[in-house]
């Protein structure tokens, strides 16, 4: 009898060790999205201080009625400092120089945009947002703990003092951070965005498509429809299924030994990247358009052969298009991998500090992947909360990718 | 650079409709061999595909050519420099060219670069006029068969079969492309290092090659103790070890479960949430282990009293070993639910419980399978880069404790190439040897892997 409750016991052990792990992987993928997304979602907000500027002509040395050249050619600083002399006159010159470093460092190339976009400003008061600085972005989004010692932290007390001066008045907002989506890289946390860093990966995925796709439908069908078994196709197969296997990172040897090295390619381009991720991605598309060949049915290929329609015409016109579903499920799968694979271009030199948005696969690139490394080794603490950012748009553009597939499989593929 | 193909497109295209429009008219009067259609995919093929092999050669031709009008033209001012000033010249020389400037550049230097221009605006003349010329030559072929007895169908499918043929031999030229890459680079290597040195020394301190670019001869005891494999591969088996008693038995527990034990609801809703696991890109992985989970052991173990390093391997196995749990559970869950259901009605025929039917009748009878994904699992954990790139040390450590720095072959390799690459230099080259020792490891696993996988399933097919 006592041996039976022994066993019993064994097996709702079993079965407790079983939903323990089950649940401790839930609960990673838990932890992993909630800490990527409660760090990162800040991020694509910024802290801005209201400020009164008069625009005086004179500090500026504009004629009345500037053309927009001339005041792209206006230097700000001096209205700048003049406007601080102004708002914080009660502060001695060091102080003011201490409350300037509240506000983002470039605060004279933000002004001139503003007048840039409303010329009627000139000799006028007007009431603008100004982008704070990194430090106290992160204080005032609580990433930063404002209790500890003053030598530990960048800002001092008595910054920290004028800071919550501004809060009691009104003058601290919380806005949309539009420059996080249309600008390039940036020394500055507070102007770095993603916009080169998509774009690069869009070359590069484009690139790595109209490479792989095709090749890869053209080899499953040679393979699956009219190789006979031999040396060669026994030897495509194992080659086929050892790619799959290999470290990513050896592709970027290979793109940096053969398509730098040799065929002389430039160096950090979407064109090189895709061209490395194209030979990733191949063995999953060959293995997902192999599978759906092999699913159309027989009678297919028997009834266009009765017709009179040769071999060529029974793959390309029939069976081909049946398994088109199949193959492009795997081929957005295989894609969506490639899209966050980092570690061969970091080999072929797509790691670069990219501030231009790319227009053609042959500029210097960076990937999205690429763009969160190099961020999250930045030291800065402003780039912890952009990588974290970057991430999220990455993590949602997989899931959308994803949900795409599943649609596309549901919605044409055929059970036959 | 691709316009030209544009070009051909356009070209090849009407081409088509040339060939095309003469058949159908043909066709109107007496039976043609093939579909008028056929003639037209003749000339397209005909146009298209030699003209693209002849652009792809003066693609690769053209550095070639352009160094050598270089050295015509300048034959004297270049004759004195030796290979390496060659190089450097070349590459100022064409970045001028590009419009990048230093402010630095001689007098010889602009000259060579406005000839370069000028290169570069007669050789894409000469480019589409050549294309164009073989483009006419080839449509004046196709067009010649477009007579009624021409069996064109037939040759547009053999065309056709060939190429396909070729499609699938990329697989074949990418794996010897990855082989010859490495094996080139790496006998490079070993001119400077002696391979025994490389596989079994027991340290690793690339920046010693440094020492290199100073003097004038190469001093090959420094070498001698510089490149040791050995930390290098200790670090790797440690985390990847560290990774696997995660992963494994999470993932082989979760598997179990979810086959044999969990409801189909659960299952539904479990399988696809775990498998986003694998679905995250290893960046993000290494994010978090850099700056999530580093700090907080390196918090716990101080409040153990330990000292940890905050790149500890413990960190960076931990979260490889997250990442892989998918792995290990999907495959785990093929091999369990292709074990026979026979095997498990007569175990519990003899009176077994369900988890002793699993752990007597089912793992013994599936073991091969989950061998194979363990070791499949090893291979990913081995190849993995980007985890350890952010999360684990720069400074190599032969070590079996956890809680101590540990670096990686892949970490190497990517702190080798990044940054300034001189392909003189063993402290870079070194990548290679080290890639090519990767690719060995995993391709030795992935082939037993594989092998043990096919022998168990021929088993119970």
């Amino acid at each position: 009898m006592t041996n039976l409750i022994k066993r019993k016991k064994a097996e709702t052990r079993f079965q407790l060790y079983g939903i323990f792990a089950v649940s401790l992987s839930l609960l990673f993928v838990l932890t992993l999205i909630v800490n990527i997304f409660s760090s990162g979602v800040g991020g694509f907000y910024k802290t801005s201080f209201l400020m009164e500027i008069y625009f005086d002509q004179k500090l500026l040395k504009l004629e009345d009625s500037p053309s927009s050249e001339q005041i792209e050619d206006a230097s700000f600083r001096k209205l700048i400092s003049h406007n601080f002399k102004e708002n914080f006159s009660q502060y001695s010159k060091d102080e003011i120089k201490q409350i300037k470093k509240l506000f983002y460092r470039k605060i004279d190339k933000e002004t001139q945009s503003y007048l840039l976009k409303n010329p009627e400003y000139l000799n006028q008061k007007v009431e603008l947002l100004f982008t704070a600085s990194t430090d106290i972005d992160q204080i005032h989004k609580g990433n930063f703990n404002r209790n500890i010692p003053e030598k530990q932290r960048s800002i001092n007390n008595f910054q920290l003092g004028i800071y919550d001066q501004f809060i009691e008045t009104g003058k601290v907002k919380k806005v949309f951070n539009k420059r996080y989506f249309t600008s390039g890289d940036s020394r500055d946390p507070e102007s770095a965005g993603v916009a080169s860093s998509v774009m690069g990966s869009v070359f590069t995925i484009l690139i790595c498509f109209l490479l792989s796709f095709p090749i890869a439908i053209f080899a499953s069908i040679y393979l699956e429809e009219f190789a006979k078994s031999g040396k060669v196709t026994d030897l495509i197969e194992i080659n086929i299924n050892n790619l799959a296997a290999v470290p990513s990172i050896i592709f970027g040897l290979l793109g940096l030994g053969i398509l730098l090295n040799f065929f002389g390619l430039p160096r950090s381009t979407s064109l090189v990247g895709g061209m490395v991720l194209s030979f990733m991605t191949l063995p999953t598309i060959i293995v997902a358009c192999r599978s759906s060949l092999r699913a159309v049915p027989p009678s297919i290929r028997e009834g266009a052969l009765a017709l009179g329609a040769t071999k060529n015409q029974v793959v390309f016109h029939h069976v081909l298009p049946l398994a088109m579903p199949g193959t492009l499920t795997g081929t957005i799968i295989g894609l969506a991998r490639a899209v966050g694979e980092t570690a061969p271009l970091l080999m072929i030199g797509m790691v670069a500090f990219i501030m231009n948005v790319p227009n053609t696969p042959l500029e210097p690139a960076v990937g999205m992947p690429a763009q969160i490394y190099l961020w999250s080794e930045s030291a800065e603490r402003g780039f912890i909360e952009k990588t974290s950012s970057a991430i999220i748009l990455l993590l949602i553009f997989l899931i959308v990718v994803n949900f795409v597939s599943v649609y596309f499989r549901k919605k044409y593929e055929k059970k036959w | 650079m691709f316009y030209p193909v544009l070009f051909l497109l356009l070209l090849s295209i009407v081409g088509f409709y040339l060939n095309k429009n003469k058949s159908v008219y043909l066709s109107k009067n007496q039976k043609l061999a093939s579909l008028p259609a056929y003639y037209g995919y003749l000339a397209f093929l005909y146009i298209f595909v030699p003209a693209i092999i002849i652009w792809l050669g003066l693609l690769i031709g053209k550095s070639f050519i352009l160094q050598n009008y270089l050295i015509l033209t300048l034959g004297d001012s270049l004759s004195i420099m030796n290979s390496d000033e060659i190089n450097l010249f070349m590459s100022k020389v064409k970045n001028l060219s590009l419009g990048i400037s230093f402010g630095n550049e001689t007098d010889l230097e602009k000259f060579a670069a406005e000839k370069i221009i000028s290169f570069d605006k007669i050789f894409s003349l000469l480019t589409y006029l050549v294309l164009t010329l073989s483009s006419i030559l080839a449509f004046l072929i196709a067009r010649k068969k477009v007579i009624p007895n021409f069996k064109s169908q037939r040759t547009v499918e053999k065309i056709v079969n060939r190429f396909i043929q070729i499609c699938s031999l990329i697989a074949i030229l990418i794996t010897l492309g990855i082989f010859l890459s490495l094996v080139f680079e790496t006998l490079n290597f070993f001119s400077y290092v002696n391979p025994l040195h490389f596989l079994f020394g027991l340290n690793w301190s690339p920046n010693k090659a440094f020492v290199i670019d100073s003097a004038e001869t190469i001093d090959k005891d420094i070498l001698r103790d510089a490149f040791g494999i050995i930390p290098l591969l200790g670090g790797t088996l440690l985390i990847a070890f560290l990774a696997m008693i995660v992963a494994i038995p999470l993932g082989l527990m979760s598997a179990i479960y979810l086959a044999e034990y969990a409801p189909k609801k659960i299952r539904d809703f479990s399988k696809p949430v775990i498998e986003i696991l694998a679905g995250i890109p290893t960046v993000v992985y290494g994010f978090f282990a850099a700056l999530v989970v580093a700090p907080k052991i390196v918090i716990f173990g101080k409040s153990m009293g330990f000292e940890v390093s905050s790149e500890s391997a413990l960190a960076a196995g931990l979260v490889m070993g997250v990442m892989i749990i998918p792995f290990v559970s999907s495959l785990s869950d093929d091999v369990i639910n292709a074990v026979p259901q026979s095997l498990r009605d007569g175990s519990y025929a003899l009176g077994a419980t369900k988890s002793e039917t699993i752990i007597k009748v089912i793992l013994p009878s599936a073991l091969p399978g989950i061998i194979g994904s363990f070791l499949l699992a090893i291979s990913r954990a081995i190849g993995e880069t980007m985890i350890v790139v952010m999360a684990a040390s720069l400074q190599a450590n032969l070590t079996i404790n956890p809680l101590e720095p540990a670096t990686t072959i892949t970490t190497q390799i990517v702190t080798a190439l990044t940054g300034d690459t001189e392909f003189d230099n063993p402290k870079t080259l070194v990548a290679f040897a080290l890639g090519l020792t990767l690719f060995f490891i995993t391709l030795f696993l992935n082939y037993f892997a594989l092998k043990i996988v096919k022998k168990y399933r021929e088993i119970y097919d």
